[in-house]
């Protein structure tokens, strides 16, 4: 037992500082510029990735693209079994008709939020086509979906939580691995912690 | 923070925490709502049967409206027209209906006590949509919805209720709710339309004295005179409780620029308002109450059914 509250940081500050820079540069290659591109995050943390990675675009590019932020709750698949009550804003302040949509996550596990995501965007608008971004991808798909961009690959095991901390929300920006401990869920950080 | 309520029945149960977060849910709706797709995929596969067994409009659309815009399916069941009329007894209407593996019931009843009896007796989640003259939970939450909506907060507001606050169940929940919310309450009615003991319903003042009150109120809650539930005439006629107790044009000059007016519908227009009051502009906010109540519902829905993997009960 004496492991279970070891926690490993697999990114430090500096090092997500980079990886987001070099996302920044692959999505500006890949989309020949920003031209009709948008970029969502995912509430709770990967739209406060694409609030930086969007001034990282403007610092490049120097164009400032549409930013908006969803919530997936409403899309779930686990209502039954897994709720947390709490439902954060969706705050797309442009329309996604015809656009280019960079998804931004946080952690790529299961893809079962990216499909959520998919779904939710969806019933916003229709998009010309929808690219996704993540810092981590730890691995353990149980759907047929894939990253266009990713800041880091790290193969985890199941009994390890992945999670993202930042500044803004959690004090220090760092990401970690731990052991999960009992009745915990190997999903986001929640808030506050 | 957690939510573990399984029925929405007494507000009284539900702390102002609680009661904020089934608010925001309802903000997170309407965002929902005013999509071109108004609807979320939710509570597919969930059966929720609405049980109205009292003539309802807003009540029972606005419910039908939530249930579909969070994907579930509802079936409409009232007691008229029913087994029910052949003698069949709450109890059995009520295993009759979960046999079919439902989800929810929607109650809507004209005895009180008869969402609590279903809830003990059903093992699925219930949610009271007017007993009697007992409680009217999720119109207290569309009320709070809608006041918070114009003041940003309920804490430190003052509300008045005017009308037939003895009939009213409308007031036997949204009294609770302001006051867990922190808001000042006064009830406004005459004596004859009080209880004997006006003390049991809890709120900071009673006046029979409209004039007198309404310059203080930040919202004017207008109940309908209920002219069915009336009982032994309790004011002379019509014309003089509207004289005494109508929210008209001419008593304008007494309120609060800001004051804002509500009412729970259907509205006897020349009797508790006037065509004036009732279609003001900007303080009239009775089409905002009524939109509200799809909100409110959706986010009861949504909460009470959350997590809820054994909520499916025969």
């Amino acid at each position: 037992m004496s492991e279970t509250n070891a926690k490993v940081v697999c990114m430090d500050a500096a090092e997500i500082e980079r990886s987001l820079t070099r996302i920044a540069h692959q999505i500006l290659e890949s989309n020949k510029g920003l031209k009709n591109v948008a970029l969502v995050g995912i509430v709770t943390r990967g739209d406060l990735l694409a609030k930086r990675l969007v001034q990282k675009l403007e610092q490049i590019e120097g164009v400032k693209v549409p930013l908006g932020k969803l919530d997936i709750s409403f899309y779930r698949d686990d209502f039954a079994t897994y709720f947390s009550p709490e439902v954060h804003s969706t705050e797309i302040p442009f329309d996604i008709d015809g656009k280019t949509i960079v998804l931004i996550d946080d952690i790529l596990f299961t893809g079962r939020t990216i499909r959520a995501a998919l779904d939710a965007l969806m019933d916003i608008g229709r998009p010309a086509c929808v690219q996704l971004a993540v810092l981590v991808d730890r691995g353990h798909r149980q759907l047929p979906i894939r990253p266009d961009y990713v800041g880091k690959n790290l193969p985890s095991s199941l009994d390890e939580s992945v999670r993202l901390f930042l500044e803004e929300v959690d004090g220090e920006t760092a990401v970690e691995v731990m052991r999960i401990q009992a009745g915990q869920r190997a999903g986001s950080a929640p808030l506050n912690r | 923070m957690g939510f573990n309520h399984k029925h929405l029945i007494d507000l009284r149960e539900y702390t102002a925490d609680e009661i904020s977060l089934i608010l925001d849910t309802a903000e997170r709706f309407r965002a929902v709502n005013e999509r071109r797709i108004k609807k979320v995929p939710t509570l597919k596969g969930y059966t929720v049967v609405n049980m109205f067994n009292e003539p309802s409009t807003r009540t029972r659309s606005s419910f039908e409206i939530a249930e579909k815009r969070l994907s579930c399916d509802s079936l409409n069941f009232s007691g008229s027209g029913s087994s029910v009329e052949k003698g069949e007894s709450l109890h059995d209407t009520v295993h009759t209906l979960c046999s079919y593996k439902i989800d929810a019931i929607v109650v809507r009843d004209r005895h009180a006590g008869v969402p609590q009896k279903i809830a003990d007796i059903s093992g699925v989640t219930v949610i009271d949509a007017g007993d009697g003259k007992h409680l009217h939970p999720t119109q207290a939450l569309l009320d709070l919805y809608t006041i918070r909506q114009k003041y940003g907060h309920i804490d430190g507001l003052q509300v008045g209720i005017v009308g037939d606050i003895s009939h009213s169940r409308v007031c036997g929940s949204l009294i609770p709710a302001l006051k867990i919310m922190g808001a000042e309450v006064t009830v406004i009615a005459p004596q004859t339309l009080l209880p004997a003991r006006p003390e049991v319903l809890g709120v900071d003042h009673v006046s029979s004295k409209f004039d007198e009150v309404l310059p203080q109120l930040d919202v004017v809650y207008m109940l309908r005179i209920q002219q069915e539930r009336l009982e032994g005439a309790p004011f002379p006629t019509l014309r003089e409780y509207n004289m005494l107790y109508g929210l008209s044009k001419d008593r304008e000059h007494l309120m609060k620029p800001e004051a804002i007016i509500c009412h729970p519908g259907p509205i006897n227009r020349g009797i508790e308002l006037d065509d004036y009051m009732a279609d003001h502009p900007t303080r009239s906010k009775i089409l905002d109450q009524v939109y509200a109540g799809v909100l409110v519902r959706m986010a009861a829905l949504y909460l009470l059914l959350g997590g809820a993997e054994d909520g499916i009960t025969a």
